[in-house]
Parts: C-alpha cells; structure tokens; sequence
C-alpha cells in the first residue's frame, strides 16, 4: 500500500497535506501523532470513506475506496460504532454477513462471551470498543485498519489484543493501527510519524530510539517531533 | 463473499431485531391507531357517513407519519453513531441497505394496517366498498413514501430534535392540502394545484375511491401507482444522500 502526495481537506482545515507513505503487506504499521494529526484521516482515506482525498492512494493493488478493497478491508472507526439497540452478539452477526463470514470464537478473542446477549447501549466504554473491533475483525481481512483500537482498555486486554495483532500479522494480515499512546510504538514493526497532515518520520521501533537517543517511547516521540 | 441478496436480507432481519428489542415503540405504532380510529368514532357516534370520509383516509395517513418517524431517526442514528460510515466500507451496497429498510419497515406497515383495517372496518363499522386487501396494499405504498420522505429528513438534521421537527414541516401540510379537511376541488386555484403536487393527496384519493365505490380499482390503482412513483423519487433522492465518502 503506499500514498503519494495525499492531500485532504476538512473545511478550514488541511488535515493532511502532501503525505507520501508506503506500508508493507503482512506487518503491524503504527499510525503515531498527537491528536489533530490527520491519523483518522488517514485511515478514513485508506478505508475509501473520506471525502476530498487528492492524490495517489493506493491499496492492495486498487484505488482506495473500491469495491475490491472493501471486500477485503477490516475498518474500526475512531468512535466505537455499534446498534445500541441489538446485543453483542446480534451486533456481530449482522456485521458478518456482509462479509459472508461467521463470528465464530471472536467473542472469546475480545473477550467478551459473557455480554454476548446483551445490548449495546449497556455495555461499558471498553467493552463496547471491544464489540467495535470484533466487527472489523470479521471474515479475516487482508487488510486492518483500526483507528485506536485499545483505547480505554485495562493493560491486560491491551496485551492480549497486541499478541492478538501480531498472529494476524503472523498469518499474512496487513495492519494500520494509530494511537496517540505512544508506548504503543514498540508493539508494531512499523511506525509513521504524523504532525499537523504531515509526514515526520517513518521508521522502525528501534530505529526511533537509536535516532533520538531516548530511553522511552515517549521521549523519543517528542524528541521527534521537536527536532525532526 | 457474501451476495447483494444476503446483505439485504440480513440488513432487513437486523432493522426488525432492532424493533423487537424495543417492544414499546412496536406496541405504541399498531396500538395508536386504532386507538385514535376508535376516537374518532365515538366522535362521530350520530354521524356514520362523516365517520366513513374521515377514518378511511386517516388508514392511509398513519402508516406515513409512523414509517417517516422510525425511518428519520435510524437513518440519523446510523449516520451519526458511525454505523453507516462502517457499513459503507463493507462491499454493502446503497441500494442493498434501503431495500433492507424497506422490506422491514413494509412488513411493519402491514401489521400496522391489518391491525387497524381490521378493527376499524369490523367492529367500529367503517364502510369501505372497495375491499379491504386495496387498503393494506395502499398503507404499504404510504409507508414507502414515509420511508422515502424519512431518509430524506434525516440528512438535512444534524440532531434527533431536528429531525422530528421534520415532521411538522414536511408531513401537517400535506395533511392541511391532502382534502381530508375540505374537498381538494373546493379549494382555491393555487392550493388545488400545490395539492396536486403533494403525494398525500393521492393516498387520501385513492382511500375516497375505495370509500365511495365498488368499481373503483383503476381509479386507486392509480392512485397507488402515483403514491408509489413519489416514494421512489424520495427514496432515489434520499439515496443520493447516503454518500460513502463524507467530509
């Protein structure tokens, strides 16, 4: 997958400004920047659902947005996205048939077969971000866009989803996942750095902290974004 | 992969789950209108002909403002709770998720009007010459054209306040023009011809067919044909309104 001079427009704002980029096929690639970025415009543009995308963008061999990409695209958008007013399970179902899939063991993967029956709208924050993920996760996509995924949820959950991410990846899934947590970083193979609609860096983990010279994530993020 | 005839059909069974997990608005949707039919009938207890002009058309009227209602306020759920945006990156197609709103709300719509026909032309002695299957088919045609009118509604409110001032706005003046208040022929020029241009009007036509006359099919097929021709611009309308790429 890769964009050459994205651009896209927001009203007043250029959220994204001439970003070139490239991700590699079967890798974790984090999507880091502080908020206001352009990460979830980014993914939106990668998901075929933003508007006013000017540019080369192109995914598993198509242009974004195309009917064959979404046949095999897994998109989590930013706000948790579920019927409020169908259970967990209900909610998942529906969302598999447009893939012709099964929910399968997802529910344990999220865990959350104990809410299975229950509605949305009496779910937790966390639990119905894990619903949230469970939909993009239907049908074994090729691709994975998640538009901070682990938001809100306890350290152990977030572990497991990493571990989770990282087989995905293991079986040939293509991953974009943002956060703006930039302790994150050190799960993916892959980062990319945005500020203010553009590109500061993309590089590896390791190749962050050798750069800067910083002990943490977080140190060297802002080193980065500071100095360049 | 999954077919365009899965993903309808699985959308439809999803807008009907939605509707069974909340029993009261079901209830409150078949139970109104025979309430108010019923109201309507003690009002008119010395009046059996008035009774027949006013409850027929009425038939015809809930079916609009029920399906306008539900139809506005999922349609602007789905837009705002990013239900839609993520249905829209599936391989769903527009048109797949509005026949999968349709065949639901059209099933509802039917309930809807068994249920009221029923106890309106049974017990509370509605006279209607032309059948009762044309008034079913008819409540079906109007619910469409809620529908239609509904997702159209929903995309120019930003809020569920917004959306169901809607209501009042695109549905009471058709009900003022419709000819359920005075006969569209009595009013003046310019009204008679805004009437004209109204699709309620011909719902409330065709009803006053099947209230007036055993032979009038042609004429309320005609009716329904028209109530059906504005349900589909509205829906191709409002259709154009279910953008896959938003700002």
């Amino acid at each position: 997958m890769h964009g050459r001079d994205v651009h896209v427009r927001r009203g007043e704002v250029q959220a994204l400004a001439g970003l070139s980029f490239s991700i590699a096929a079967g890798r974790v690639t984090g999507l880091l920047g502080p908020s206001g970025s352009g990460k979830s415009t980014l993914i939106r543009a990668i998901a075929g659902v933003q508007a006013g995308v000017v540019g080369e963008l192109s995914v598993l061999g198509h242009q974004a947005g195309s009917p064959a990409v979404r046949a095999e695209l897994g998109y989590m958008p930013q706000a948790p996205s579920v019927y409020e007013d169908l259970t967990v399970a209900e909610n998942l179902r529906y969302f598999a048939a447009m893939h012709g899939a099964q929910v399968g063991e997802l529910l344990e993967r999220v865990g959350l077969r104990a809410q299975a029956h229950q509605l949305g709208r009496r779910l937790s924050g966390g639990q119905r971000a894990r619903v949230s993920l469970a939909a993009a996760l239907l049908g074994s996509p090729r691709l994975l866009l998640l538009d901070e995924p682990t938001v809100g949820l306890d350290p152990l959950l977030r572990r497991e989803l990493w571990q989770l991410f990282g087989e995905l990846a293991g079986q040939g899934a293509t991953l974009v996942i943002s956060s703006h947590v930039m302790d994150e970083a050190r799960h993916c193979e892959d980062l990319i750095l945005l500020r203010d609609g553009a590109l500061v860096a993309q590089l590896t983990p390791a190749q962050m902290c050798a750069r800067t010279g910083a002990e943490d994530m977080d140190e060297a993020f802002t080193r980065l974004i500071e100095h360049g | 992969m999954s077919t365009p005839f899965a993903r309808t059909f699985a959308t439809a069974g999803r807008v009907l789950a939605q509707l069974r997990h909340d029993p009261r608005t079901v209830a409150l949707m078949i139970f109104v209108p025979c309430l108010l039919e019923t109201l309507l009938r003690l009002i008119y207890t010395h009046r059996r002909l008035a009774f027949d002009h006013a409850g027929a058309p009425l038939l015809a009227i809930f079916p609009l403002i029920t399906v306008f209602l539900v139809t506005s306020i999922a349609l602007l759920r789905e837009r705002t709770s990013g239900t839609l945006e993520r249905l829209l990156a599936t391989p769903l197609g527009r048109l797949e998720l509005l026949i999968g709103y349709a065949l639901a709300f059209g099933l509802l719509a039917i309930a809807q009007a068994v249920i009221a026909s029923a106890l309106t032309l049974g017990p509370l002695g509605l006279h209607v010459r032309g059948g009762a299957v044309l008034v079913v088919v008819l409540a079906v045609a109007v619910a469409l054209l809620g529908m239609g009118l509904g997702l159209l509604a929903s995309a120019f409110a930003r809020s569920e306040f917004q959306v169901v001032q809607f209501l009042p706005a695109m549905i009471l003046p058709q009900l003022l023009l419709c000819g359920l208040l005075v006969p569209r022929a009595q009013m003046p020029a310019a009204l008679h011809t805004i009437s004209d241009l109204l699709p309620m009007s011909y719902a409330v036509d065709g009803m006053k067919h099947l209230t007036n006359s055993y032979t009038a099919s042609a004429a309320v097929w005609g009716d329904i044909a028209i109530v059906l021709a504005f349900a589909a611009a509205a829906l191709m309308l409002g259709a154009g309104t279910l953008r896959r790429r938003t700002p």
